[in-house]
């Protein structure tokens, strides 16, 4: 999270050059509305908070991940609306029309989601820092419906980077949820 | 990041308006490349325009027999959907050639035009670099250059130098569709043939494109011709996927009793745009298909390329893979 403070060095240290910015810019925070796993938040953010800062440090969502905050690999999944994003490339102020599903909001009132329940039987983690972008990625490829074989799956889960290699496993996972025979 | 406003726009007017009326606006659409660049001040716009309330996010017929793509249309939607799978299935399979699927599903048509050059030095802020900022130099050209282009480069004023990319994956397919790019100003509507929408660095490598400020593009038209039955997409990377081109090659044909009738050939990685050639590609009108042939087209294709070291590989990457795309598209080898 970026303090005032911060924010006030990095406006001093920044060049001049950009004379278009106006002199008094410590702009007016927002009310900004997320509905986040059925319930209705709303929160005071400044414009360039997002959606990531927003569920990780205001509303202590952490169950979604920051690996990289550049889009390049993925723990930071949430679904929108039912679609997988990098949460770490979009504003809160963006997607307040909208409805989103983070790690926390997966399990229902019958326990773990399936996807959950089979990352575990599977060993699909070790360090587990990707598990939860992985999770909610999965979710959102099902949802899409384009994995048809073994190969769509590594492919189309290839936006979520595991630095612990769980990759085999993570495919057996999926693949059970979606009762594709892994031999075949 | 720098601190900003933020305004979301109803419709386009307001949009226009609002961008030209404050000085250091940006349009917003899926943000995946602006707030990217932001993040490593590289863009530092002093307010956004978030276009995502505007209503070109559909794709309909257009009067000619061809497809209007809306500009905030999402790449996946667009990739994924029916008429462009089964009328153009080259612009479908870049599509889903670039990024990751949640990149896609964020990603907008309109914006993908726009991405900037992944040139590291572009980002790094420490090293000079005449596209981010203008006649400083380039930090490329005698750095570690192995991403860059080999082909149309501006390599000879040290203050207008840049040897960048244009790293889209859709629009090299755009381009071999000959497709056309629909931007709204203050002054109106007009029209811009693909091949004339991106430019080459030459003096002035700042410019990535031929948009004027305050243009916005509303949709790409894509003309009734769309090769569904002679086609292919090959993208060379570093790994297998979520990796950026170090060459591809989009490849569509037109084949009518084992002559060539139409043929166009784009390459993506090697230049600061989509790189076409008609007189190489006219080389293939009216020939029987034959390996020979594609062979000299790539040649041709290729002739003026150089290298800057690291880059140099790319050369022989590209001849090799413009001859693949062509037996994949003339199914004179099997499309993997
Ligand atoms: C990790 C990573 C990997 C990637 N890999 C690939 C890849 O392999 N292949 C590939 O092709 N791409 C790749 N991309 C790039 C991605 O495709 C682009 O970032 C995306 O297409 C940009 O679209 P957007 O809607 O998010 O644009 P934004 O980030 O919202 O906007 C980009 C620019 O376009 C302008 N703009 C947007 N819409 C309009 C409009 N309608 N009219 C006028 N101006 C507009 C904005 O002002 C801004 O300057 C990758 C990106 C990331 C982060
Ligand atoms: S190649 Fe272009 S973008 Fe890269 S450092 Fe040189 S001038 Fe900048
Ligand atoms: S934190 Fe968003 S993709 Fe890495
Ligand atoms: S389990 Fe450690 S990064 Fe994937």
């Amino acid at each position: 999270m970026v303090s005032i403070l911060g924010i006030l060095t990095m406006q001093t240290t920044l060049s001049p050059e950009s004379g278009v910015r106006p002199k008094n810019t410590l702009p007016e925070k927002n009310t900004v509305t997320l509905t986040i796993n059925g319930s209705v938040h709303q929160l005071e953010l400044a414009p360039w908070t997002t959606l990531l800062d927003a569920l990780r440090e205001y509303l202590h969502l952490t169950g979604t991940k920051k690996g990289c905050d550049h889009g390049q690999c993925g723990a930071c999944t949430v679904l929108v609306d039912g679609k997988r994003i990098n949460s770490c490339l979009t504003l809160a102020v963006m997607k307040q029309d909208t409805e989103i599903l983070t790690i926390e909001g997966l399990a229902g009132e019958n326990g773990l989601h399936p996807l959950q329940t089979a990352f575990i039987e599977h060993d699909a983690y070790q360090c587990g820092y990707c598990t939860p972008g992985q999770i909610c990625s999965a979710v959102g490829m099902i949802n899409e419906g384009h994995a048809k074989t073994t190969d769509d799956i590594r492919e189309l889960m290839s936006g979520n980077i595991c630095r612990c290699g769980a990759y085999p496993h993570i495919v057996d996972a999926i693949e059970e949820v979606m009762q594709l025979d892994s031999n075949a | 990041m720098t601190n900003f406003s933020y305004f979301r726009p109803g419709d386009l007017n307001s949009a226009i308006g609002d961008l030209i009326t404050h000085e250091g606006a940006k349009f917003i659409a899926g943000g995946t490349n602006l707030l990217d660049l932001m993040k490593e001040n590289v863009e530092r716009p002093a307010r956004l325009v978030d276009i995502n309330q505007l209503s070109f996010n559909s794709i309909e017929e257009t009067e000619g027999g061809g497809l209007r793509l809306g500009a905030l249309m999402t790449n996946a939607d667009t990739a994924y959907h029916e008429n462009v799978q089964n009328r153009y299935p080259l612009l479908s399979h870049a599509i889903l050639a670039g990024a990751s699927a949640q990149l896609r599903n964020m990603a907008t048509n309109g914006g993908n035009l726009f991405q900037r050059t992944r040139c590291y030095y572009f980002y790094d802020l420490a090293t000079p670099c005449n596209k981010r900022e203008p006649g400083s130099g380039c930090g490329a050209i005698r750095g570690f250059n192995r991403i860059h282009a080999i082909l149309g480069t501006s390599d000879q004023k040290p203050e207008t130098a840049c040897i960048a990319t244009h790293p889209s994956d859709m629009c090299v397919a755009l381009a071999a569709l000959d497709a056309v790019v629909r931007v709204t100003g203050l002054a109106g509507e007009r029209t811009i043939p693909f091949a004339d929408f991106h430019r080459l660095p030459g003096d002035e490598p700042w410019r990535d494109n031929t948009i004027n400020p305050g243009e916005l593009v509303t949709a790409i038209d894509l003309p009734a011709k769309g090769f569904p039955q002679y086609y292919a997409y090959i993208k060379l990377r570093d790994r297998a996927s979520y990796a950026f081109a170090l060459v591809s090659v989009a490849v569509a044909l037109e084949i009518e009793n084992n002559r060539i009738t139409d043929a166009r050939i784009a390459l993506g990685g090697v230049a600061h745009k989509p790189w076409r050639k008609p007189d190489a590609e006219a080389m293939l009108i009216g020939q029987a298909v034959s390996v020979a042939d594609f062979q000299s087209v790539a040649e041709a294709l290729t002739e003026g390329a150089k290298g800057y070291g690291h880059n140099t590989f790319k050369i022989e990457l590209a001849k090799r893979a413009i001859v693949r795309a062509l037996q994949q598209a003339a199914k004179l080898e099997p499309t993997p």
